[in-house]
């Protein structure tokens, strides 16, 4: 603000309204922070899920083929790397499922945009409870005897 | 009329009258996320999580789920619902990042033809599926079919 204006001709309100504007863009529910990448996430989530399911139908379509050919194929689903690879794919499923459930909180729910980033890190709490039951099962489960 | 077109002008122009199908795409992905929820959950904790877990899944375990109805109807719900919900999930994608025409033509015909594809496929699998194929290694079968 400069200084005491010199006119003394126009009235000057004595206190200007203050008007606090963040230190940094606050953002809105879909662009910048907890908003954003959890649309991301979403997104990216949903595209590995995707390319998973189609492989997944094309896999399990082998039943109709012949036995041997089906346990063929699952068997490489049971080695260390696919197992790896299905703790990832869970990750990213209940991610998305769970984000899902904000996203339909945030469309139905008179005050989900309100809360969407407490919902955001609600979703991530939960998340980190069910992949911390489900990777110690599933590395019991591949690695175990 | 101004020569320059207002920015947020829609391509294909305003809709008018007929069925909204954005709208009923819109109520599908949440309508059926709900349910998809559900019967992949349930899927992987049967699949991954009881008993031997992955370890277990072989021709006879899949045999042993399919010869069951209730299996066949929720095998059958899943495929449906997240065959559909995936291809109308990349159809957004593809809305956003393909902005060449050409381009966004053949992603949506690939992303129609896999869809129909693999529902008609995956369809024909569970309903056609016989647990005790004729002539197959019995040791591969589920043990109910040594009965017959």
């Amino acid at each position: 603000m400069p200084e005491k204006s010199a006119s003394n001709l126009v009235a000057e309100p004595q206190s200007p309204p203050k008007i606090r504007s963040p230190k940094r863009p606050a953002g809105t529910l879909y662009r910048g922070k907890e908003g954003m990448w959890s649309w991301v996430l979403h997104r990216i989530t949903g595209v590995a899920i995707y390319f998973f399911l189609l492989v997944h139908i094309l896999d399990t379509a082998l039943v109709r083929v012949s036995p041997e050919a089906y346990n063929a194929v699952i068997n490489t689903y049971k080695t260390p790397i696919m197992g790896l690879g299905e703790i990832a794919l869970v990750a990213a499923i209940v991610f998305h499922a769970l984000n899902g459930l904000r996203i339909i909180l945030i469309d139905f729910w008179a005050f989900g945009a309100k809360h969407q980033r407490t919902m955001f890190w609600v979703v991530i709490g939960l998340w980190v409870v069910l992949l911390a039951a489900f990777i110690p099962r599933q590395l019991m489960h591949v690695f175990g005897g | 009329m101004s020569l320059i077109e207002a920015p947020r002008t829609p391509t294909r122009g305003h809709r008018t009258g007929g069925i909204n199908w954005e709208k009923w795409g819109w109520i599908y992905m949440r309508a059926s996320g709900v349910v998809l929820i559900v019967l992949i959950f349930g899927h992987l904790f049967v699949n991954l999580v009881a008993g031997e877990g992955v370890k277990a899944i072989d021709f006879a375990f899949v045999g042993g789920k399919l010869a069951d109805p209730f299996w066949i109807v929720w095998d059958g719900l899943m495929l449906w619902l997240a065959l559909i919900h995936g291809g109308n999930g990349m159809r957004t994608l593809v809305n956003d990042y393909a902005t060449n025409p050409k381009v966004r033509k053949v992603l949506m015909i690939g992303i129609a033809a896999s869809t129909v594809i693999l529902i008609i496929l995956g369809t024909l699998v569970i309903t056609t599926f016989d647990p005790c194929p004729a002539g197959a290694d019995p040791a591969l079968l589920p043990s109910f079919c040594e009965a017959s």
